[in-house]
């Protein structure tokens, strides 16, 4: 969910201009915001699962250095999404254990 | 390879005033943030802060922020962005990436600014999505503008604690309460009662028994304690709660004084281990000096002060200050510091503190 209003901050007037795929569905964002910040405003918590357990995990640390947020983007495993901005036309995937890399398009 | 008289690590407050001080006596200086933004954790703090009136007190972290930023484009400050420092040399030479490419930086005086990260706890479930610092929750809200939850129980009743409750609110979500195993809260009492008049339960003696769900948390399980905190058997609450965010404390990120060799001391008030560091804020490694978090888990009006004092101790070790006029200096940063480790809370981090420098030596003055 976005924070629209604020009594401190204001309105939050950004556009939603870059059009991503999580997981082969579309997700409005804002060019430059975290990867994290688009998913967790469309209710997208589940970011990857663990190697050996599969158990999930999401958004933790918030500022680069836990990795619990990684997934794999444009083909890309391992990608931190708390620190790595939104572009358009992105392609953002959950990632299952450490992921693997994808042939260049 | 690029050359400058004074690196400085991390472009969060004490990093950008430690530059700043060393800009205006003349010197050249570059700072590196491996972030895309400088600022550090400054502008997530939409709070006012305290102290008076030479702190900023009454000045939201933002706005701050800002008046850093403007002061270190007016001076020239070279900040180099996207770029993690992962290794300082003997010879202070700084190496890091940028643009997935190697990068390195030649300097005279090296400060390492490189704040805190904040603490985990472990607990059955803790590792679920919904489970988050409190610090990650609030640079969503307050920088992101996104919610990370609607309903939130928060870990913890320190000053992290009570603002992010806060600022959760303000942002439009439901703080079901707050809970603390000790059996007093640990932040300021004016922070406390804001949220307990926007009718927040605070849960003293109680921690987190676990969280239950699948994928992400679909609710908490808390305990009573005793008062030799342990369990107390049949006081479990089940509070439904999509999100635990988590303000137990921070840690120094000190890998890089490891990296150059600094002596360390083990200091459980300023957070753990922490460089030694003299008057000047520097470390037992000469020419290299730390400044806020690094040094000791404080505020960041004291975060801004100490990179003042490193900067102007950094300026005069270079030439750029003869020593009456950087003691002159240093002396009001030194008052300021005093002034702001005063009160129930900050008696304690002087204390502390100056354990931490009695341990390095008296220092130069």
């Amino acid at each position: 969910m976005r924070v629209l209003k604020h009594p401190i901050l204001g309105d939050d007037e950004r556009e939603r201009d870059a059009h991503i795929l999580v997981d082969g569905k579309p997700v409005a964002a804002v060019t430059g915001e975290p990867i994290a910040a688009a998913l967790l405003a469309v209710g997208i918590r589940k970011f990857r699962v663990t190697p050996r357990f599969g158990s999930p995990r999401g958004l933790f640390c918030g500022i680069g250095r836990c990795t619990d947020c990684v997934m794999t983007v444009d083909g890309q495993p391992n990608v931190r999404t708390c620190v790595t901005p939104v572009k358009d036309g992105m392609v953002v995937t959950t990632q299952a254990g450490l992921g693997k890399w994808e042939e260049e398009p | 390879m690029r050359k400058t008289q004074a690196a400085v690590i991390g472009a969060g407050p004490a990093g950008l005033a430690a530059a700043i001080e060393i800009a205006r006596a003349g010197g050249s200086v570059t700072v590196i943030d491996e972030n895309a933004k400088p600022g550090g954790q400054l502008f997530k703090q939409i709070h006012k802060f305290f102290g008076s009136r030479d702190h900023r007190a009454g000045v939201r972290g933002i706005h701050i922020g800002e008046q850093l930023l403007a002061e270190t484009r007016e001076l020239n400050v070279e900040i180099l962005l996207d770029s993690p420092v992962y290794a300082l040399f003997a010879d202070r030479t700084v190496g890091y990436i940028h643009d997935g490419k190697e990068g390195s930086l030649k300097a005279e005086k090296i400060i390492i600014a490189a704040g805190a990260a904040e603490n985990i706890l472990a607990f059955p479930g803790s590792t679920l999505p919904g489970v988050m610092g409190a610090g990650a929750a609030q640079t969503m809200i307050n920088v992101h503008r996104v919610l990370p939850g609607k309903k939130i129980l928060m870990i913890g009743s320190g000053n992290v604690g009570l603002i992010v409750s806060y600022q959760l609110m303000q942002a439009g979500a439901d703080v079901a309460a707050l809970i603390e195993a000790a059996p007093r809260i640990g932040g300021y009492g004016v922070h406390a009662a804001k949220i307990r008049r926007a009718g927040v339960p605070i849960y003293l003696s109680h921690t987190v028994k676990g969280v239950l769900g699948t994928d992400q948390v679909e609710a908490v399980e808390i305990v009573e304690l005793d008062s030799r905190w342990q369990p107390l058997a049949g006081s479990e609450k089940i509070l439904a709660v999509d999100t635990l965010c988590l303000a137990v404390g921070l840690t120094p990120l000190t890998e890089l004084a490891w990296l150059a060799g600094c002596e360390f001391a083990f200091v459980p008030g300023l957070g753990g281990h922490v460089p030694k560091h003299d008057l000047n804020m520097e470390t037992t490694v000469p020419g290299v000096f730390i400044a806020g978090d690094i040094s000791g888990v404080e505020e960041a009006s004291t975060a801004m002060e100490e990179g003042r004092l490193a900067g102007t101790a950094c300026a005069e070790a270079l030439g750029l200050l003869d020593g009456p006029k950087a003691g002159e200096l240093k002396a009001v940063i030194r008052q300021r510091l005093d002034a702001l480790r005063t009160g129930p809370f900050g008696e304690g981090r002087r204390k502390a503190k100056e354990s931490l420098i009695g341990l390095s030596g008296e220092g130069r003055s």
